[in-house]
């Protein structure tokens, strides 16, 4: 277990390098001069060639890309992601600051994209093409067809306006998460149901489904006992990618819903064109993303030991 | 041979509804000039019932879908919308698809360091999921819809290339494919007498289901301010805008919702049925998905 888990990290070290180069080098491809940014955001109106030309020393704008990746690199493992430009706070403190509200939301959504998803997945499996079946694959169509921001829209204008049953927007306490929760996790349902239903018929065809329906064994005990366990193992290996998709679906789902979150942060550090800052959440969401991975993988490898040998 | 397929295809109900209502759009893109009641930039059309404000007002006989924050008819944006939105979908995919493949052809085929090389820039490209590796290339690039075609274009490429490559491994390990290596094909035959036939079918229907992703992503940014500028009647942009009315005029922000949901689930059914047509030959891309999880 342990030389498994040794390789997994080894064989994250190229693929973060990659991330932060390529996040290094958007803020280097810009049109924009990130020292005269600052100084238009701060001190506003016109902004002397002298006080450009000290801010660019000053940040380092003037050594060569690969000194400045080097110390972007450097900056990154001691946590010092620079400062952002519209804020004027390290960008580790903002990150730290609000990334909270993300995580809260996309395990959230998550919760429910995996409670809707099984739940209306086992019951399409049990009656195929019974009209239980055609209305949960209709409710998948529309789930993975819809975009999330209507969704988010109606939600409030039913929950919120109409119904008055939950704030409709905000961050603080539980009753502000459920609706975006439901957001997010609508979008995400349809797959886990999708993926559920196939996985469970598959199994209920095993032998060892038939042996216990021969030896006399309730039919809910049977899915319950022996086909459900097998069957969610594949739902299980895709948790980690349905929480990226969580993470991504935040950008919109925060702006509907005007969570202070990271999602809604990066939107807004991209309009702001605060590069430090928008680069800053672009590889802390990416590192989170990877984390989340890695750790669905360890628990399916501690799950399963055939895994740790390939 | 042709016929037994259409027939097979005609024998799945969602493929069929997701061709007839992706139909219906491309005609609707296509003749929306002379569809449109109104020119969909004209603002404070006059209102249903004299002495109304020209501005939001509800869905009547004269604005089916009603008139948006400025007075605009919502129907004829709706409509002005259908070909910026296929368009994307179209154009993003493409990129993908050739980007992509070129990429997993490469390291399918020659395998080594170059595969090595190939898939872990993909990793790295798929580490940022989703929309989010859109949103770093519209941060570099600027926002426009012309940028959001590229970003999402960009965003998909790993998808193409983690297909194809495993579709190559597969098939390097035929019978039939090691068996002309053998006989002296050279690279050139090999890829397209043998790779490219076996390839194509899963290449369609990926593609049928990107594009769909594809045009959610490009109204998502559009809605988030990162692609179509206004006036552009974008079915995104104009959610958006309507975001703020939403409470007493769902209908500017709901239409437009409507249109990308028809799309994009046009698209959908159509891939799944695609999916189930050429199923013998998906039996492929499942070995290979197998062989590299």
């Amino acid at each position: 277990m342990l030389a498994y888990l040794g390789r997994r990290l080894a064989q994250l070290v190229p693929v973060l390098l990659l991330i932060s180069l390529l996040v290094f080098l958007i803020l280097h491809a810009l049109p924009g001069d990130p020292a005269m940014l600052m100084l238009a955001g701060a001190e506003g109106g016109a902004v002397s060639a002298e006080r450009i030309a000290e801010l660019q020393e000053a940040m380092g704008l003037n050594d060569p890309l690969p000194v400045q990746y080097g110390r972007f690199l450097l900056g990154i493992l001691r946590g010092d992601l620079g400062e952002s430009i519209r804020l004027r706070t390290p960008v580790t403190e903002v990150i730290l600051e609000r990334f909270a509200f993300t995580i809260q939301l996309s395990l959230g959504g998550l919760a429910c994209a995996l409670l809707l998803g099984i739940t209306t997945g086992v019951l399409s499996a049990l009656r195929p093409n019974g009209w239980t079946d055609v209305l949960f694959s209709l409710m998948a169509y529309f789930g993975m067809s819809m975009p999330l921001f209507w969704l988010g829209l109606m939600l409030i204008f039913l929950f919120a306006f109409q119904l008055k049953w939950f704030p409709p927007s905000g961050s603080e306490g539980l009753d502000r998460l459920v609706l975006p929760s439901l957001t997010l996790g609508f979008v995400s349902a349809g797959a886990i149901s999708r993926l559920t239903r196939s996985s469970l018929m598959e199994v209920l065809h095993e032998d060892y489904i038939r042996t216990a329906q021969a030896k006399g064994l309730a039919r809910h005990r049977i899915v319950q006992g022996h086909a459900l366990k097998n069957a969610l193992i594949p739902v299980v290996t895709i948790v980690g990618l349905q929480f990226g998709g969580m993470l991504a679906g935040a950008v919109v789902t925060e702006t509907v819903f005007s969570r202070p979150g990271l999602g809604r942060l990066v939107v807004q550090a991209i309009l702001w064109k605060d590069y430090p800052l928008a680069q800053g959440i672009i590889l802390f969401m990416a590192v989170l993303f990877l984390s989340a991975n890695l750790l669905v993988d360890i628990s399916y490898a501690w799950l399963d030991p055939r895994i740790r040998f390939h | 041979m042709f016929r037994r397929t259409l027939r097979a295809f005609g024998s799945q109900p969602q493929g069929v509804i997701g061709l007839g209502l992706l139909l219906v759009w491309l005609i609707l893109a296509l003749s929306a000039t002379q569809l449109v009641p109104y020119d969909p930039l004209e603002q404070g059309l006059p209102p249903a019932r004299a002495g109304d404000s020209p501005v939001r007002q509800a869905p009547s006989s004269l604005y089916w879908f009603g008139t948006d924050e400025l007075g605009r008819d919502v129907l004829s944006r709706v409509l002005a919308g259908a070909h910026i939105s296929l368009a994307l979908g179209f154009i993003s995919v493409s990129i993908g698809l050739v980007a992509g493949s070129t990429l997993g052809l490469v390291a399918g085929f020659y395998g080594g360091w170059v595969d090595g090389i190939v898939m872990r820039a993909m990793d790295a490209l798929l580490a940022f999921p989703g929309i989010l590796l859109a949103l770093v290339v519209i941060a570099a690039l600027g926002t426009s819809i012309q940028n959001v075609m590229i970003a999402v274009g960009i965003a998909i490429v790993p998808q193409y290339a983690r297909l194809v490559r495993s579709l190559c491994l597969t098939i390097r390990e035929l019978a039939y494919v090691e068996a002309a290596h053998v006989v002296g094909s050279g690279p050139v035959r090999l890829i397209f007498r043998h790779f490219l036939p076996n390839i194509v079918p899963p290449l369609i229907v990926l593609s049928t289901l990107q594009i769909g992703q594809a045009i959610i992503y490009g109204s998502a940014l559009s809605f988030l301010g990162m692609g179509a500028q206004p006036p552009t009647p974008e079915w995104g942009l104009i959610a958006a805008k309507g975001r703020d009315f939403f409470r007493k005029a769902w209908w500017i922000s709901t239409f437009p919702s409507l249109a990308i949901l028809s799309v994009v689930l046009s698209f959908n059914l159509l891939g799944d049925g695609l999916r189930s047509l050429l199923d013998p030959r998906m039996r492929m891309v499942r070995a290979a998905d197998q062989r590299n999880s």
